[in-house]
């Protein structure tokens, strides 16, 4: 018999001690100038923002919301908040919608409150319109609004209950409201196709529903109307009245009794808003859709207060943050597996939890470079591979430039992670954290490149390139430069002006981004969910 | 601790078969376990899963509920089941000498007196020439045969108004009339002889005179059949309503010893004048104004009060009857009781009824949801026939317990009563608990001044309507929302928690909360609106009745409904019991019971046709209506008699609440209701006016 010779030991290494390579340590000084100074200027901002926010909520004038109320109607919050689960989230979307966007008019929150909220144990997106606001009537931010609140629907197969109290499309904006692809007529077209595709759609007459919009409660799968309040007609007393002459009420004309009676417009006939309320409930706890539960599985909290982002974030975008300290305020037990940590560190990419959700972070920790792109590209891959979600977090004022990089094919590198972002199909979620320039934007998941969810931190700024920056290539062109065309790009590029236009989904305080995250995760992970194959474009090699 | 009297003739029992339910069946068995007796008990189908039933593995089923009165059945079973005596607790046929005569023909022992005491003592008239010749007072009155009502009104006249109506055969109050003058005699008469018609089947009545501050003071007597007989001291019961007693103590109050001797030894005549044996009581009305007192009558029976008396001479009571049916000599000599009472200070037993003290005590029933009893000690004892989930049947008496205090004194004593009722939790049926309460605090009967009359007396300060602190509907509305939100349990994912900036998202809900009248009439009922957001999970803002939100932190234990609480300025711990038939709210807190109720939202009334009862009069409890008193369409005024039900054998007048015109007569004679049901409804202000 032979000897095999001296073997060595394998070691063990307990699961405590391997977790301890994935925590991130923190090199944040709470007690440093810069943390204090920091702090203070965020907070600034984000009073100002928790000012705006509650402005908006307000809805309509005192005088119409006063007049809402005489007449037995719940505004349009306590509406939403009767409709939900008790003891649940309700996930706002592009609250400052309209915000200074039509000169010499308020539009509140657009005039319609979207977002996803919890019914009967099942994840929704609700519509809903605020009458005190221009009588519901649509701006063109308030078709935005609406058709953005399904686009997200249809991508995380969300049920949606519209709650109708509108005037239709509002006339003198129609040129902006009616004719276009993405105007007024999509919403129907998105109600059918979305029906088609088995998202349930509910609707709840709770106001007038004239014109166009009578095909909200027409189009939905189930309909419930409330007796003298809720209208639906193509066309209301006094157009009637001009057309043909003939006198009728708006009651007779399609009030709840005639639509539920008679027309059978309606299925459902409600007394009033908190009947009609009760009644969508109970439609969409018959819905037999898959209710949207959390894994059971216990997760920790991070490690480090995620309210130290204020801190560590501070308004000067000049000065660059360390996307680790962020990342470590948004995973479980600020746990994160680095994906090839010394190669192409301006680009930071791995995989973390967020209340138990697995995800995937590609996060800019400066320019990106052909090794940070191509990194990039690979970490997309991987995740899409695997069914991981990606989170994006961008502060990126572009793609490096100059000679030595284009001559390292920063052009088809950078493609490659543009590429490889748009074609990904995994639920994908941006936040915008700092800047979100140039082509930067697009390989961070931009808008453009359709995450589920796009949200910016107060701090944002997004534009094609900073306004100093614009300024002097328009000089170097030798354009005469217009002398406000600094200011117009600075206010431009501001978040304010970014979430008013629904370039994003809403503003978010830098503390909320874990739990934005998770209930995003949720919307999109359980529930009715769908399986697709990636097809990848070419990669230019 | 009782010592064993060895008489040669003693004869053991071995198997005894009790004929009675309740808590007076399982009382006595659970001294027949303690000396190896075998026993069988009886149920009727309404009882199959009563406590009692279950108590013995030897469990004979009766059928209906008629049958606990069915002699002759109860006879045949104990001697199909070889049990050599049958216990007939109180009730039924504890005094039912025709019963007890047919046990001991049959070769049974009755554990009770020999039959031709019972029947001595069981016609008033009778028991009273018997007391009179052995020198224990009677009170005037006139006992005899003649009952023409002119001749009785006469013999009112002599005795002195006010006068007593009283059926000859009649107990526990029925039957039972006062008369204050000539003027109402007549109909005061007619009004006892129906009452006593319906509830025994014999309408002779006796007039004696009214003592307008009687108190009720009665002895426990005991006799063997060696011709010995003690008094174990007296019980005052005074505190009653509807001529049914609620509180009971021992020794009484503020009585001067040489007549209590005096009381003991009267007692003790009474039993020897009719050769008596076991358990009796000598009940006597004590006339407080002249300290005078009269013979009224004697129970041959163990009494519902027994324990106070075995509280405060520490003596097992239906131990000795068994001694006593055994043959055997009494364990103690009049003087060893006398130094035991003196040595163990004072008992007192509340009586927890099903019953509505705001409605003139009328019996409830109903499931009991929510059952917890103090901690039993030496000095704290129950007896109770029910446990949670258990059915108060409106079949027979509503008592669901008694709970008896032992203490150094009187004071001590009560004090302890007190705080025992305060862990003494009922949801279900409404009970007297919060009444009894009161009644421990109610100066005069803390100052030992007892009468019969006492509750009517003090009416005012014992009903006076109680504020529901603020934070009691806080935590009814804390409670409603955390349990029905199914919040008990492990954490939702992200419940409740702000996202984002707020933007009025996740406001606050509106619960809308009664109280639910305790004397039936919504009028009289507080309610309060309550505001409850949801800031993150188990903190919340509550603000009631538009005051300044408070920040609470809540958490809900599922296993014992507990809602604890941490206001501000205090920490709460409160019971939070859900009807789930009635979605009835019954709060437990800081030892006090609220009862609430979530509002019926406007809307459905519109959209269920579910109508406001304000203008209906309903049946307070399962019932059958007996007469209806008003036709569609009268007038009447408030306190106006509508309809007179019956239940519980018991008959209760349901009067108008207000004035007003009778649109509908629901019910008809003869009708059988379920509680809440309308029996008349009044005319709508609208209907009125048109």
């Amino acid at each position: 018999r032979t000897c095999l010779g001296a073997r060595t030991a394998a070691t063990y290494t307990s699961r405590h001690q391997a977790a301890q390579i994935s925590v991130i340590q923190t090199a944040v000084d709470t007690n440093s100038t810069s943390y204090v100074d920091n702090k203070k200027s965020m907070q600034e901002l984000l009073d100002k923002f928790a000012t705006l926010h509650r402005d908006a909520a307000v809805g309509g004038s005192a005088s119409s919301r006063e007049k809402h109320i005489a007449r037995g109607k719940m505004l349009v919050r306590d509406r939403i908040t009767a409709l939900v689960d008790p003891g649940t989230s309700f996930l706002e979307l592009s609250a400052l919608a309209g915000h200074e966007v039509y000169p010499g008019e308020e539009v509140p929150a657009g005039g319609i409150v979207t977002g996803i909220g919890t019914v009967e144990g099942t994840m929704c997106m609700i519509v809903a319109n605020d009458s005190t606001v221009k009588g519901g009537t649509y701006y063109p931010v308030t078709v935005k609004k609406h058709l953005r609140a399904q686009e997200i629907a249809q991508q995380n197969r969300l049920p949606c209950i519209y709650l109708v109290d509108s005037g239709g499309a509002n006339l003198p904006h129609q040129a902006d409201v009616f004719p276009d692809r993405d105007h007024f007529g999509r919403i129907f077209y998105n109600q059918a196709n979305m029906s088609s595709m088995g998202i349930p759609q509910l609707s709840v007459v709770m106001g007038p529903c004239t014109a166009g919009g009578a095909y909200v409660p027409s189009m939905s799968d189930e309909s419930i109307i409330v007796q003298e309040q809720g209208h639906i007609f193509l066309a209301g007393p006094p157009l009637v009245k001009a057309a043909t002459g003939e006198v009728v009420s708006a009651e007779d004309l399609g009030g709840g009794r005639l639509h539920s009676e008679t027309s059978g417009v309606t299925d459902y006939l409600a007394v009033d808003d908190a009947h009609a309320l009760v009644l969508a409930r109970r439609c969409v706890a018959n819905l037999n859709y898959p209710p949207s539960v959390h894994k059971p599985e216990p997760w920790k909290e991070p490690l480090y207060d995620p309210a130290e982002l204020d801190g560590i974030m501070g308004t000067n975008l000049k000065t660059q943050v360390d996307v680790h300290e962020v990342i470590a305020r948004i995973v479980d037990g600020s746990e994160f597996a680095e994906f090839k940590p010394l190669y192409g560190s301006t680009l930071v990419t791995g995989f973390g939890r967020i209340q138990g959700h697995q995800v995937g972070f590609v996060a800019n920790n400066g320019i990106l470079f052909s090794e940070s792109s191509l990194k990039g590209a690979h970490f997309v891959q991987l995740c899409n591979k695997r069914r991981i979600p990606l989170v994006f977090l961008q502060n990126i004022s572009g793609f490096m430039v100059g000679r030595d990089a284009e001559k390292g094919g920063i052009a088809k590198n950078g493609a490659k992670l543009v590429t490889a972002v748009a074609c990904a199909d995994v639920p994908k979620f941006t936040v915008v954290f700092g800047s979100s320039a140039g082509a930067g934007n697009y390989g961070m998941c931009g808008r453009a490149y359709s995450p589920r969810f796009l949200w910016a931190w107060p701090t944002a700024k997004t534009s094609v390139m900073g306004a100093e920056q614009l300024s002097s290539v328009m000089e170097a062109v030798g354009k005469k430069v217009d002398p406000k065309l600094r200011d117009r790009i600075e206010r431009e590029s501001e978040s304010t002006f970014a979430t008013a236009r629904l370039w994003d989904d809403g503003i978010i305080p830098p503390s909320h981004t874990r739990r934005v995250l998770a209930m995003g995760l949720q919307a999109a992970m359980s529930g009715s969910t769908e399986d697709k194959k990636t097809e990848w474009g070419v990669f230019r090699m | 601790s009782t010592t064993t009297s060895q008489g040669s003739e003693r004869q053991p029992l071995q198997s005894i078969l009790i004929a009675n339910r309740g808590e007076i069946a399982l009382r006595v068995g659970k001294t027949a376990a303690q000396y190896g007796i075998r026993t069988t008990t009886l149920y009727t189908d309404p009882d199959a899963y009563s406590q009692h039933a279950l108590s013995s593995p030897f469990a004979i089923n009766l059928s209906d509920s008629s049958q606990y009165l069915n002699g002759d059945r109860i006879i045949q079973t104990a001697r199909e089941h070889g049990c050599q005596a049958i216990h007939p607790g109180y009730g039924f046929l504890s005094e039912n000498a025709a019963f007890a005569k047919k046990c001991t023909e049959a070769g049974l022992k009755f554990i009770g007196p020999p039959w031709k005491a019972i029947e001595a003592m069981g016609d008033k008239s009778r028991s009273k020439d018997i007391m009179t010749s052995a020198g224990v007072p009677c009170i005037p009155g006139y006992h005899g045969s003649n009952q023409d009502p002119d001749f009785l009104k006469h013999q009112a006249a002599q005795i002195g108004y006010p006068v007593l109506l009283k059926a000859v055969k009649g107990g526990g109050g029925k039957g039972m009339r006062i008369s204050r003058s000539p003027d109402d005699f007549l109909d005061q008469l007619a009004s006892a002889k129906s009452e006593a018609m319906s509830s025994f089947s014999d309408d002779v009545m006796l007039v004696e005179k009214y003592i307008t501050t009687p108190r009720h003071i009665e002895v426990q007597v005991f006799a063997d059949k060696h011709g010995n007989c003690v008094a174990l001291g007296e019980r005052d019961c005074s505190i009653q309503r509807r001529h049914q007693k609620i509180l009971e103590e021992s020794p009484a109050p503020h009585l001067d010893e040489a007549l209590r001797q005096d009381l003991w030894a009267k007692a003790r005549s009474a039993a020897l004048a009719v050769a008596y044996e076991g358990a009796g009581t000598v009940e006597f009305i004590f006339d407080n104004d002249s300290g005078e007192f009269f013979f009224m009558e004697m129970n041959t029976r163990l009494q519902v009060e027994h324990p106070v008396t075995e509280m405060v001479t520490g003596e097992d009571l239906v131990h000795w009857q068994i001694l006593v049916a055994e043959g055997g000599k009494l364990p103690l000599t009049q003087e060893e009781v006398h130094e035991r009472i003196k040595a163990r200070g004072h008992a007192i037993e509340a009586r927890i009824y099903a019953e509505n003290p705001d409605m003139n005590f009328v019996p409830d029933s109903g499931k009991l949801l929510h059952l917890r009893t103090p901690e039993i000690t030496d000095t704290v004892r129950i007896d109770a026939g029910f446990a949670v989930g258990d059915e108060v049947t409106s079949h027979y008496d509503p008592m669901i317990a008694k709970l008896i205090i032992q203490g150094p004194d009187r004071h001590a004593a009560l004090q302890k009563m007190k705080t025992a009722l305060e862990e003494y939790e009922i949801a279900g049926p409404i009970t007297n608990i919060e009444f009894v309460k009161r009644m421990c605090v109610s100066p005069k009967f803390v100052a030992g001044e007892v009468e019969t009359g006492y509750i009517e007396k003090n009416k005012d300060e014992l009903f006076r309507k109680v504020d529901i602190p603020d934070e009691a509907w806080s935590q009814a509305a804390l409670g409603l929302y955390i349990a029905e939100q199914g919040l008990t349990g492990s954490e939702s994912v992200l419940s409740s928690q702000t996202i984002g900036f707020n933007t009025g998202l996740s406001g606050s809900r509106t619960f809308d909360l009664v109280e639910i009248p305790a004397d039936g009439q919504s009028s009289s009922a507080s309610s309060i609106t309550a505001h409850v957001q949801h800031l993150g999970p188990h903190t919340f803002s509550v603000s009631i009745g538009g005051q300044q939100p408070l920040q609470v932190t809540s958490k809900l234990n599922s296993t014992t409904n507990i809602l604890q609480s941490f206001y501000p300025h205090t920490r709460l711990e409160t019971r939070v019991i859900r009807d789930p038939e009635t979605n009835n709210l019954i709060l437990f807190q800081q030892g006090r019971q609220y009862r609430l109720q979530l509002a019926v939202p406007k809307w459905a009334e519109k959209a269920l046709g579910m109508k406001d009862v304000a203008n209906s009069v309903l049946a307070p409890m399962p019932c059958k209506v007996l007469r209806v008193e008003v036709e569609e369409g009268s007038k009447v005024i408030k306190n106006q008699a509508l309809v007179v039900i019956e239940s519980m054998k018991m008959e209760t007048v349901i009067r108008a609440p207000h004035d007003g015109v009778i649109a509908k007569v629901v019910h008809k004679a003869g009708d059988l209701c379920k509680a809440g049901t309308a029996l008349v409804e009044f005319a709508g202000e609208e209907e009125e006016k048109a």
